[in-house]
């Protein structure tokens, strides 16, 4: 047992918590799983919608290959097992948004097996989470409640389109470790370009099982929560939802099976009111399709074009560009990120590329509330602001206005010193005239200090650099002053 | 194996059918006239035969990820029994 | 000449390439024996006005010398084809007001050959018969009527029944159906016609509406075997659309038709001599073995042992997919919709007013056989059985070329008279079934009358694929038979 698990103290003693997730991930793709109709967000009602999709009377499916490319490659990348042979079941239930009454998913021979991934803790540890399967399915419409008084509305746009179901194992002890779990899997699949991983429009989706128990116990009656859209919220739910479980089992009572829906304004979880009295979903091979068969050929290709993903970019990172492990952690979480870095930092101090980026680009994006995507700073003139700080032509001082400068206007840095004159200066035979000057205005304090008042020489340093409006050259600064003072 | 009015009517649900009381009786007859029926196959010794799913005798065929239907919103609504604005409604669903 | 509604398909392509007559006057005979006809019940819809404009259309492309293979041709198509702005029900109440925007593989290849809809045929509810009693849209009428009692009506079996009840009178030239467990041969077979069943995968299933997916296949009905022959090489061929539909080269089939079938091995299954099998067509069927062995064959007995068990299997597997197929049938996108107070209410007052007995029936059978606790020991045992029938057949066709069959263990029964049980009702596709089971080809051809006049069929099995020597051996037959009886009921009266 980690040092992440959730321990509830309750009356009676102490309670662990047990979650697994499903999470459904959209597959990105220019078409849905099984027609050839769009699948980009936000289109007017029905208008992604094919006579497929629609389940008019007569249609068949036809499955997209850049689907399955998808789901083999996400495998790979959760370390999973791939099924040569997988087949595609009929999971028969009825329900207003899923328009064949049948759902197309994959029951006992999903594409991808056993896998796992490593999730890392708050407290800097790291833990492994072991993943059941994932498989294909159809995504269904959407039913909305708030267009009609009287009616319910469907729209079929979703209707069709390719999800990746990942089921974990039940390894999650806490809404740390399940937060954790889900930011490490949407950190794959992005960079695996597997599904874009926007959670408010619903391209990533987790559903969580959670139970309690006492520790060491077998597994308690599980309760599954649904209509979770946010990271945060999903560990909002988990909490609560075991909290109330340790509750009622406390006052006697005892935990029902059900789904429950997570209602995000009051923070809590409630029975769904339409869920069905009888799940029986008749699952059988669907006999418009036939089994999937992927040869190792084609797992081949696909592993040999997978991209470094997180784990090993992190470790090359603290390698070859010597940045600690929470820097590293933090430039990989996302794919961009990364690129933004190693493209800033190639051929350059890969430390000092990481703290700027860290702790400026990051701060000003936070302040402006913009991602790293629409930075006005591109990563090469980061780069180039670096070249300007090691060569010496600025100053870090100056730089922090140069790149202030630069995120506002998007200006590379070399632009920006050039048009102000910011270059740094480093000839003595400019400086030399400016501490004769200082000298001269203060020759109480230089008294002083020949008296033996060493302090003050820090006084003729920024005297100095003052006059130079910043640009002089600090180190210079301190060696010519050193002759003249203590000549 | 017999099946009794409480699992036609049970059977019924799963297939959204409603099912007059006096049907569920007469059906329950009928169910198990053709499942007494069906259930010689119980006889036949199947050993380790795998189950065959479909006789084409050939894999799955694939088709490229590319758009090339949808916006036909007219069509897919076009024999809509309650289409409202661009959508289907269905009485009100609570959840 | 004979009479325009007696021409076969392709005496009438003769004619019409040499101007002897156009095909607006072949369309107009046509729509002529559909009225004249019309209490047969032979057609949902009749598309009058569509099928003159198509038959206008290929007067210009024989005019212009551009004529494809069934070029004016007017022919019915089965209420389950999905046709382009035109009414499609599956005879059932739950399609009411239902116009596809679309038009099936099949019947769209049909057109593309030159075809002429006339309209669209009856048929047992979603296919979902042997009789066509359970139509929506009333039963259809037998064209022949029993010597010994000729005010009986007769059923024309199904679930095709519209499609072989045309043809046989005279209401159209060819048609097309579809074949579940028999449901092209079995009314084919009844009729006095031809009936073929190609091969799972030889015709695409895009738009045609689904009973039991696994099964299901379109195939002509047809006056003689030359004609179907021509109207395979137009409906056969890959569709991308269908992932089942095989990516199999469509030969002339035409030119299978030889007359030739020197040396060819015939199989007989012992089997099927059991099972309620009448003394007339058991009579038939030496006679049609006698046939082929003049003509040249040899004739072999083999075993399918597990014959007897073809039917349960297919009332097991053909229900379980219909309960699927008919789910989309809710309500909320087409059809019928009737009121409730909730979603829920919708779905069962909706499915409960819109789907008749025998598909209600089968839905609950299916919907049973699949649910939780039974699937293994129905479904899975069923498929497991199929496996082995149709491993039977593999063996079998190690050793022989076709096999020759009865189409029906007995002839068509009265309207009124139906078999009570279910069950029995099932019997009638006894030697029909297997072929859908194992996706084999096979034809109905018509042989000989029984002891009261009503048409009785054979059938011809073939190896997947080689609907070639089905059509081959089936014409032999047909030409030995020399069946020109025709209906009491057709248009124009007996000939």
């Amino acid at each position: 047992m980690t040092g992440s698990a959730m321990i509830i103290t309750g009356a009676t003693g102490d309670w662990e918590v047990v979650i697994g997730l499903e999470v459904h991930a959209q597959v990105l793709s220019a078409a849905k799983l099984f027609s050839g109709a769009a699948t980009s967000f936000g289109a007017a009602p029905n208008q992604q919608v094919s006579l497929v999709d629609a389940a008019m009377p007569g249609m068949l499916p036809v499955i997209n290959k850049h689907c399955v490319a998808q789901a083999v490659r996400t495998g790979l990348g959760i370390n999973a097992k791939i099924n040569l042979v997988s087949v595609f079941d009929r999971k028969n239930y009825f329900y207003a948004d899923l328009p064949q009454g049948y759902q197309i998913s994959q029951f006992t021979q999903p594409i991808v097996g056993e896998g796992e991934i490593e999730i890392l803790l708050a407290d800097g540890s790291s833990k492994s989470i072991g993943i059941e399967r994932l498989h294909l399915e159809q995504d269904a419409g959407k039913l909305m409640h708030d267009q009609h008084p009287a009616k319910s509305v469907v729209d079929l746009n979703r209707s069709g389109v390719a999800l990746m179901e990942i089921v974990s194992k039940p390894d999650l002890r806490s809404p740390e470790e399940a937060g954790a779990y889900v930011t490490k899997l949407r950190s794959i699949m992005r960079y695996l370009q597997t599904c874009d991983g926007n959670m408010e429009q619903g391209s990533l989706r987790a559903d969580a099982n959670v139970s309690v128990r006492r520790p060491g116990d077998p597994l308690g009656t599980r309760c599954e929560i649904k209509n979770v859209n946010s990271i945060k919220f999903l560990m909002q739910a988990i909490d609560y939802e075991a909290r109330r479980q340790v509750e009622l089992i406390e006052d006697g009572g005892s935990v029902d099976q059900e789904t429950r829906l997570f209602d995000a304004n009051s923070g809590t979880t409630r029975t769904m009111r339409s869920k069905e009295d009888a799940h029986d979903y008749r699952y059988f091979p669907d006999p418009d399709l036939l089994p999937l068969v992927i040869t190792p050929e084609q797992v081949a290709a696909i592993k040999a074009d997978l991209p470094e993903l997180p784990d090993v970019k992190k470790a090359r990172l603290v390698t070859d560009y010597g940045v600690s492990e929470i820097d590293a952690t933090i430039l990989t979480e996302e794919r961009e990120t990364a690129r933004f870095y190693e493209i800033a930092s190639h051929g350059r101090d890969g430390k000092l590329v990481a703290n700027w980026l860290i702790s400026e680009l990051f701060g000003l994006l936070n302040k402006a509330g913009r991602s790293l995507a629409d930075s006005p700073v591109l990563p090469e003139n980061l780069g180039g602001l670096i070249d300007l700080i090691s060569d010496g032509t600025i100053s870090g001082r100056i730089a922090k206005d140069v790149f202030a400068e630069m995120f506002e206007s998007g200006e590379e840095a070399a632009a920006i010193v050039d048009a102000k004159g910011l270059k740094q200066v480093s000839d003595s035979a400019a400086i030399e005239p400016l501490i004769n000057a200082v000298i001269a205005a203060n020759a109480d304090k230089l008294a002083e200090y020949k008296a033996g008042k060493d302090k003050l020489f820090g006084f003729f340093v920024g005297q100095v650099m003052k006059q130079s409006g910043g640009k002089a050259n600090p180190q210079m600064v301190n060696q010519l002053l050193r002759q003249k003072l203590d000549a | 194996m017999s099946l009794d009015k409480a699992t036609v009517s049970h059977i019924a649900k799963l297939a959204r059918i409603k099912l007059a009381d006096d049907r569920q009786d007469v059906l329950a007859d009928e169910l198990n006239s053709i499942l007494g029926w069906v259930e010689q196959l119980s006889a036949v010794d199947t050993g380790d035969t795998p189950p065959l799913a479909n006789v084409t005798g050939h894999d799955l065929p694939e088709r490229e990820d590319v758009v090339n239907d949808g916006d036909i919103a007219a069509r897919v609504l076009a024999n809509a029994p309650d289409p409202i604005d661009a959508f289907f409604a269905v009485p009100k669903v609570i959840e | 000449m004979d009479k325009l509604t007696d021409l076969s398909l392709t005496a009438a392509r003769r004619h019409l390439a040499a101007g002897d007559f156009t095909a607006v006057e072949l369309t107009e005979a046509h729509l002529a024996a559909i009225q004249e006809t019309a209490g047969l019940n032979a057609y949902i819809t009749v598309t009058a006005d569509a099928a003159l404009a198509m038959a206008a259309a290929a007067d210009q492309r024989e005019a212009a010398g551009n004529a494809p293979a069934m070029n004016g041709l007017p022919i019915g198509v089965k209420d389950l084809f999905c046709t382009n702005g035109v009414a499609t029900t599956a005879a059932s109440h739950i399609l009411d007001g239902f116009v596809p925007t679309y038009e099936s593989t099949v019947s769209q290849q049909l057109w593309d050959h030159g075809a002429v809809m006339l309209g669209k045929t009856n048929l047992d509810e979603f296919a979902m018969g042997s009789s066509n009693l359970s139509s929506y849209y009333g039963a259809v009428e037998n064209p022949w009527r029993r010597t010994d009692k000729p005010e009986e009506k007769l059923v024309p079996g199904g679930s095709s029944g519209g499609s072989a009840a045309a043809v046989a009178a005279g209401s159209a030239m060819a048609s097309i159906g579809t074949d579940t467990g028999g449901s092209v041969r079995q009314p084919a077979a009844l009729n006095g016609v031809v009936g073929l069943k190609p091969t799972y995968g030889r015709c695409s299933r895009w738009g045609i509406i689904a009973f039991a997916s696994s099964l299901d296949q379109a195939g002509p009905i047809t006056q003689t075997v030359a004609d179907a022959a021509l109207m395979l090489g137009c409906m056969a061929g890959h569709d991308a659309k269908d992932s089942t539909s095989a990516a199999q080269p469509v030969p002339d089939f035409s030119a299978a038709l030889s007359g030739d079938i020197r040396g060819l091995k015939i199989g007989i299954p012992t089997e099927y001599r059991v099972a309620g099998l009448s003394a007339e067509v058991e009579k038939l069927w030496n006679t049609g073995i006698d046939w082929l062995t003049s003509a040249g064959a040899e004739v072999v007995d083999i075993s399918l042992p597990l014959t007897s068990y073809a039917l349960p299997t297919y009332y097991i597997i053909a229900p379980a997919e219909a309960s699927s197929n008919l789910a989309r049938y809710d309500g909320v996108r087409y059809g019928l919709r009737v009121d409730g107070d909730s979603l829920e209410e919708m779905y069962e007052n909706t499915r409960a007013a819109g789907f008749g007995d025998e598909v209600q029936r089968r839905i609950l059978v299916g919907t049973y056989v699949l649910s939780a606790g039974y699937y293994d020991a129905y479904y899975r045992k069923a498929q497991r059985v199929r496996q082995l029938i149709r491993n039977d057949f593999i063996d079998a066709f190690k050793g022989v070329d076709a096999i020759l069959t009865p189409t029906t263990p007995s002839a068509a029964f009265g309207i009124d008279s139906p078999p009570l049980d279910p069950v029995e009702m099932y019997l009638l596709d006894i030697f029909t079934v297997t072929l859908n089971l194992a996706g084999l080809p096979g034809i109905s051809v018509p042989a000989g009358l029984s002891q009261h006049g009503l048409p009785l069929g054979l059938q011809v099995i073939g190896r997947p694929w080689d609907e070639a020597t089905v059509l081959r051996v089936g014409e032999v037959l047909e030409t030995a038979a020399g069946f020109s009886h025709r209906a009491g009921q057709r248009a124009g009266g007996k000939r």
